[in-house]
């Protein structure tokens, strides 16, 4: 390696300094109170913690989260699919009018969005009651839960495929139907390879995101326990009834499924190593 | 090579008959009608916005026009979708699918046939193979479009356009993209690939000299309506208006006046019969200027700015005394003797296109 310094270099203090300070940021905001999850969880040892997760309530609530993300990433997916195929690469009325609505969800308070579904689906609400006379039960149960969820979790697809649609154009869209590709051939064999990366970053967000919700689904839920809890919720129970040793110990579970999801993505790097020089 | 290239049916006319498209009230198409030939290499030419690209699209079947028909052999295809109409269309920006390998590129066409319809595994092969070497790229099937240079892009574009043995090959700006060199060798090509195909072809272009080097036939396009069809030098020799004048082919634009059938400018004289008396403006080719070294009945001083030219042609870079800055072209052959910068010459106008001025 040469030693002469380059004119474009920054000098190493400056260097180190910028590396350092964003070492130490990541360390006091992230790595610390990731590592207090664990430690606190493990401080009494192992047995509180398999004990806090293996009680019914916890793996009740293990069981809705799972349930809930299992629903509404695969909607979530389609309809992201469909919404950025649309706005990224056809031209309509209404447009800019739907690319507001998608962001709606973003920029609405999660606890706001759970408050409309009480009042279109809940007994005072709308269609409260008929829902009631068809014996449909939704706020308060985990229909709730996953409408709300859907809700908040809608932008992350969307919002990752629609600037790399627009970036990379129609022309090769036009070339495919040109040659003779159908519609659907078109998407799966020229969009869709093109997009991937931003459609698998865009379902790990909302995976996450779906198995992190508090807000919403705190309105909806009514927390009955072991049969509307998620796992967040079923953190906040324990915390506040002052059972640390175990709302860390669930704490730490919901970090670990997160942290599962993003061993998912290293994965897929490793598999598809050409796919990534195409994002962004 | 050429006889398996060639596609079983005879090639197909093309016709736009009155096509109107417009792009937010902006009329892009005013009653377009054009007419290409079976088996014809045919040139859109035009500055930007004038609609060219549009009509090939609408042609294409990338764009449907607001009224108006396009016929292919005579069937109206004025609605079918691309897919239908049989044709190839090259992109300017070459729209390789760029996850996909050369050959899976050229191939692409015959993957996407129903199963009825795709031909074998090693027909497909063959037939890529046949392609790559059409177009020149033998053994670069296992590329990817981003380890190519422009000017190989762009023939695998072609490729995989004629992959699909279309009736109709329709090619935007081929060559807008490439830098000169590449450009002149792929317009070389194009020629040759044509005469070994037979496909009738439409191309776009803005570049008058590659409109009027490659195609057979030229449509001069103007905000959105044809300005003159013809042979290519019919186009150039005679042009209709002063804008297809002024556009294909350097010329010299003059302001004078037209009294009893002769243009006059300064001192600028040409024959302009049958236009009509009155403010007039005159395109001369800067071969139809002589220039002499003694004074002559008729010619005009100039003096000599600047010679440039390395070619058969060299240019000369005129003013007369009134100002006027002109651009002349002589052979270099010996015939004629070149003058050097500064020089005083008697210039004689030997023909040129007169049009009436408003």
């Amino acid at each position: 390696m040469s030693r002469t310094l380059r004119p474009s270099e920054d000098p190493i203090w400056l260097r180190a300094g910028v590396l350092f300070a964003v070492a130490l940021f990541m360390g006091v905001m992230i790595v610390l109170p990731l590592a207090t999850v664990f430690l606190t969880a493990l401080s009494k040892g192992l047995d509180p913690v398999i004990e806090a997760i293996t009680a019914p309530d916890a793996l009740a609530a293990v069981r809705l989260t799972l349930l809930t993300a299992a629903i509404s990433v695969p909607v979530n997916l389609v309809f992201g699919v469909c919404a950025s195929w649309a706005v990224a690469k056809h031209d309509f009325a209404g447009k800019s009018l739907l690319i507001s609505l998608i962001d709606l969800p973003f920029s609405v308070s999660p606890v706001v969005a759970g408050l409309i579904y009480v009042l279109v689906f809940g007994l005072q609400g709308w269609l409260g009651p008929w829902l009631e006379a068809h014996d449909i039960h939704i706020i308060f149960a985990a229909p709730g839960i996953v409408l709300a969820t859907i809700f908040v979790t809608f932008p992350f697809v969307a919002r990752e495929l629609i600037p790399l649609m627009e970036a990379q154009g129609v022309d090769a869209e036009e070339a495919a139907v040109s040659l003779g590709a159908s519609g659907l051939a078109t998407f799966f064999r020229v969009t869709a390879p093109n997009v991937r990366w931003g459609l698998v970053y865009g379902v790990l967000l909302c995976n996450a995101r779906a198995m992190g919700e508090f807000g919403a689904v705190s309105v909806v839920s009514g927390r009955i326990r072991g049969v509307t809890t998620t796992m967040p919720l079923h953190v906040e129970i324990l915390y506040s009834e002052y059972n640390f040793v175990g709302a860390f110990a669930v704490a730490g579970l919901l970090c670990l499924l997160a942290l599962a999801t993003l061993a998912a993505k290293a994965m897929l790097d490793l598999v598809w190593p050409e796919g990534r020089a195409h994002v962004g | 090579m050429s006889a398996e290239l060639k596609t079983g049916s005879a090639p197909l006319e093309v016709r736009a008959v009155e096509i109107v498209k417009s792009f937010a009230r902006y009329p892009a198409l005013n009653s377009v009608s054009l007419e290409v030939r079976p088996g014809e290499l045919m040139a859109l030419l035009g500055p930007s916005g004038s609609g060219k690209t549009t009509l090939l699209r609408v042609i294409a079947g990338l764009e449907f026009p607001e009224a108006g028909r396009v016929e292919f052999g005579g069937a109206d295809v004025t609605f079918a979708a691309a897919a239908e109409r049989g044709v190839g269309f090259v992109f300017q920006h070459y729209a390789l699918f760029r996850h996909m390998s050369v050959a899976q590129n050229i191939a692409f066409g015959l993957d996407v046939r129903p199963r009825h319809r795709r031909p074998s595994g090693v027909e497909r092969r063959r037939r890529v193979e046949t392609l790559l070497r059409l177009v020149s790229l033998e053994g670069m099937g296992e590329r990817k479009p981003a380890q190519l240079s422009g000017g190989q892009r762009q023939r695998v574009a072609l490729a995989r356009a004629l992959a699909v043995e279309p009736r109709v090959l329709l090619l935007d700006e081929p060559f807008g993209a490439l830098d000169a060199t590449v450009r002149k060798s792929l317009r070389r090509e194009l020629r040759r690939i044509h005469e070994a195909t037979g496909v009738t072809t439409l191309f776009v272009t803005h570049d008058q000299e590659e409109a009027l080097e490659l195609a057979d036939r030229v449509a001069v396009l103007r905000d959105g309506r044809i300005e003159q069809i013809g042979l290519a030098n019919e186009v150039y020799d005679h042009p209709v208006s002063a804008f297809v004048a002024g556009f294909v082919g350097d010329a010299n634009r003059l302001v004078g006046e037209v009294r009893g059938g002769r243009f006059r400018a300064g001192e600028m004289a040409l024959a302009g019969a049958g236009v009509r008396d009155g403010a007039a403006e005159a395109y001369v080719r800067p071969h139809h200027i002589d220039l002499g070294a003694q004074p002559a009945p008729d010619a005009v001083p100039a003096t000599v700015l600047r010679i440039a030219g390395n070619g058969p042609v060299c240019r000369v870079d005129l003013r007369l005394e009134d100002g006027t800055h002109l651009e002349a072209a002589i052979a270099r052959n010996g015939a004629s003797v070149i003058p050097s910068q500064g020089d005083v010459v008697y210039t004689i106008v030997t023909g040129g296109h007169v049009f009436a001025l408003g």
